[in-house]
């Protein structure tokens, strides 16, 4: 529309579109990939220091013992169990990922199947009671650091026998580790499955 | 399907509508040499520099071929880096746990798929690549592949807006200005928030840890959170981990999961404010948004009822109905969001997921890849789904001439054969790319060695891999194994017809439009506004995508829900 005045460069020449390509190249990795993430890592370490270094949770001694944010094997009767994992050989935060099978695939409902019972042998539940989702089926990551309340619930009858101790003091421990729905109303609620179990620790 | 997920679903609009208006005229600053956009004050010495140093002139522009041939020379150089940094990153710094180059064809294919926007994971980040390769050379590709789109975009915007002008802009100005004022000062604040959310941003070597009950792990680090802003901003989808946004060092809260879906369709959503005002009918840009809207609102609602739904050999074992298909899904995101996230990764051209597609119910796999097949032109990739809409609107309004029998035009400018053949040669390429790609997969044994589900969902997990390729959206059914020479090469293949032979025709039809003569509007111009434009934009994208892919999709993910639903018989 009012272009009229404006120098037009409608010839191309290879080579000079190649040595702007290349300068281009260099300016903008120096920006983006130079300044910006070292101004992220400098302001993030001062403002988040915990989440920057990946949420890392410590013992009594000061070693670290793993990731708020990372789901780990646990198989003892005492500790509560996370979700069931396909990555690598189970909750390996190297190989991050989920089963990818499908609803017609064999291996599912086998796999599927398998976890269902054992759930119910370690939890003394009977073959009719209803299994919650989250309890047999494997995570998007692997590493879901989380499981649902109804599963912690169902767990905690096995924890409280493990242990030797009073329902109520476990009951408590899960609704003091339970995440809210973000503002109260956004994605799920869950349980942070290591963190329960540091707290479970804690209490004797 | 519960009034939770209603409320998120309508929180969620809200806020996409709230922020087009005010981010489409900071697009229309940006993107309109000679205004001044926030932030000028900052980054103007910034771009002046750039400018002396490229040797451009501020005020120069292009025509179609050499605004098109300046984007070619800038993409082979980028993309020969990235190759070269990825093959060598062995000897290159930020490489604690010393990962040895990529080979040759993974290198290929993962250049490619960045150069192109599309971010497909061949690789696995956490095992795979160094910081240096994941900050360097796929980190720049994130802001310089969406920087290209938004160009591109605007290029075509300034064809149907121009009168009897020869020139669409300078390239090398909108890409500075795009990285400048919208991608690089918005990342920086997300970013930040992402940290705060909780996602690291380090340089230190992977954490070895023995956990409570003695089982050992081993943590990966890095620079995540810079990564993960321009990721979703840029609708990249490159994860810096293999599980991508359903890895909790992604995606760990339920609020860092909203804001990055609606970071996915924010620029996508304002460049329609942007359309609008460019043509000065800002009607046209709300009526081109409500149809995206319409397609998105679909989608989201078929995939969240799927999802809900699981086989009922899931009843039968004795798993709680009202938990819905949890197997590849989050618990901090429930049915809901990952059906919600699905659908926005797709209608975008973004590809990050936060759950494992691949382990969705066959309808609700389904939403994903029809969404890509259609052209991913909802919201749509930064740019590019503005240029895809753009195309079916010139077919569209070519379709309601064709009925009413007058010469088709578009806001004041005739649509002609050369027209018309250039956004039908655009549909083609996708088509042709995804249908014979996938033809070849399906009869060859070398493919096939590659699937992780027999039966009808192999054969979508085929379809699936080339319509993403193809579409640059980068989202797979995961459980292919696409790291092998085949693939690698097939999908880095499709992912260059599917990005450069489509931006070609999609240029040369605007290099045609901006040399239009504008006839004023008159009563037998054809509105481009209100329900009626609407639901004719929303029929012929449906009609195009469906005629062209519901063969393929019947064979699929079709004919596995009738057998889940059915028999019940298993591969």
């Amino acid at each position: 529309m009012n272009d009229t005045n404006k120098s037009e460069t409608n010839t191309f020449h290879f080579l000079r579109e190649l040595k702007i390509s290349l300068i281009a190249t260099v300016a903008l990795l120096l920006l983006l990939c130079g300044v910006y993430p070292l101004v992220i890592w400098g302001l993030g370490n001062v403002a988040f220091h915990h989440q920057a270094e990946g949420s890392l949770v410590r013992n009594a001694q000061g070693t670290v013992i793993g990731s708020e944010l990372l789901g780990q094997g646990f198989t003892s009767d005492k500790y509560f169990h996370s979700r069931p994992s396909a990555a690598g050989n189970g909750y390996d935060a190297t190989s991050s990922g989920g089963s990818n099978l499908g609803q017609t695939s064999q291996k599912l409902i086998d796999s599927l199947k398998a976890r269902i019972a054992v759930y119910r042998k370690e939890n003394s539940l009977d073959s009719t009671a209803q299994i919650p989702g989250d309890a047999v089926t494997a995570s998007a990551s692997g590493l879901d650091p989380e499981i649902s309340l109804d599963n912690a619930l169902i767990q905690a009858s096995r924890v409280v026998k493990a242990r030797g101790i009073e329902r109520g003091h476990v009951e408590a421990l899960i609704h003091g580790n339970l995440r809210g729905r973000g503002l109260g109303f956004l994605g799920e609620p869950g349980v942070n499955v290591l963190q329960l179990n540091l707290a479970l620790d804690t209490l004797k | 399907m519960n009034l939770l997920g209603w409320l998120q679903l309508i929180l969620f609009l809200g806020v996409l509508f709230l922020i087009t208006k005010p981010l489409g005229i900071h697009l229309y600053k940006v993107l309109t040499p000679g205004e001044k956009p926030f932030l000028g004050a900052v980054f103007g010495p910034i771009e002046r520099l750039f400018y002396r140093l490229l040797g451009i002139e501020a005020k120069s522009e292009q025509g179609w071929l050499a605004y098109t041939g300046s984007m070619l020379v800038f993409s082979l150089v980028t993309c020969l880096f990235t190759y070269a940094v990825l093959r060598l990153q062995y000897y290159l710094p930020l490489n604690p746990q010393k990962f040895a180059g990529l080979a040759p064809h993974l290198a290929f294919n993962t250049a490619m798929s960045f150069t192109t926007n599309t971010n497909w994971q061949s690789y696995a980040g956490e095992s795979t690549c160094s910081y240096f390769s994941q900050m360097v050379g796929l980190a720049s590709h994130n802001f310089w592949s969406a920087a290209v789109g938004i160009a591109m975009a605007a290029a075509l915007v300034r064809g149907i807006a121009r009168a009897t002008s020869k020139t669409l802009g300078n390239f090398w100005v909108d890409l500075t200005r795009v990285t400048l004022y919208v991608l690089l000062p918005i990342c920086v604040v997300y970013a930040l928030f992402l940290v705060f959310q909780g996602i690291p941003q380090n340089f230190q070597g992977y954490t070895a840890v023995t956990g409570p009950d003695g089982f050992a792990q081993t943590i990966a680090q890095g620079p995540i959170a810079s990564q993960i802003a321009i990721k979703m901003l840029g609708t990249n989808g490159g994860g810096f981990l293999n599980a991508n946004a359903a890895h909790p060092f992604e995606n760990p809260t339920p609020l860092a999961n909203f804001i990055q879906m609606i970071s996915i369709f924010s620029i996508g959503s304002a460049l329609t404010y942007y359309l609008g005002k460019m043509v000065k009918n800002q009607k046209h840009g709300w009526s081109v948004w409500s149809a995206m809207v319409i397609l998105f609102v679909a989608g989201a609602l078929v995939c969240w009822w799927a999802e809900s739904h699981p086989s009922h050999l899931f009843g039968e074992m004795g798993i709680r109905a009202a938990d819905g298909n949890m197997e590849g899904k989050e618990v901090r995101f429930g049915v809901f969001n990952s059906a919600l996230f699905a659908t926005i990764t797709t209608d975008a051209s973004c590809g990050a997921v936060n759950s494992m597609h691949d382990s969705f119910t066959p309808l609700g796999g389904l939403v994903p890849l029809f969404n890509i097949e259609l052209g991913e032109m909802i919201f749509g990739g930064v740019g590019a789904g503005l240029y895809a809409i753009l195309i079916f609107v010139v077919i569209s309004v070519f379709i309601a001439g064709l009925m009413v029998g007058r010469t088709p035009e578009y806001l004041g400018k005739k649509i002609e054969a050369y027209d018309v053949k250039m956004a039908v040669l655009y549909t083609l390429v996708g088509a042709f790319t995804i249908l014979g790609f996938t033809a070849w997969g399906a009869v060859s044994q070398t493919a096939q060695a590659g699937l992780n589900n027999g039966g009808p969902h192999g054969l979508t997990e085929i379809l699936y891999a080339f319509s993403s390729g193809t579409g640059n959206n980068g989202s797979a059914f995961a459980g292919l194994t696409a790291n092998a020479p085949w693939w690698d090469v097939a999908l880095g293949i499709a992912m260059f017809l599917g990005r450069f032979w489509m931006i070609i025709p999609m240029m040369a039809l605007a290099g045609n439009l901006v040399g239009k003569k504008i006839a004023p509007t008159s009563v037998g111009s054809f509105p481009v506004s209100g329900a009626t434009f609407t639901l004719l934009l929303v029929g012929t994208i449906v009609i195009v995508g469906g005629l062209t892919f519901l063969p393929a999709l019947a064979l699929g993910p079709i004919v596995e829900h009738f057998i889940m639903t059915g028999s019940a018989k298993l591969y």
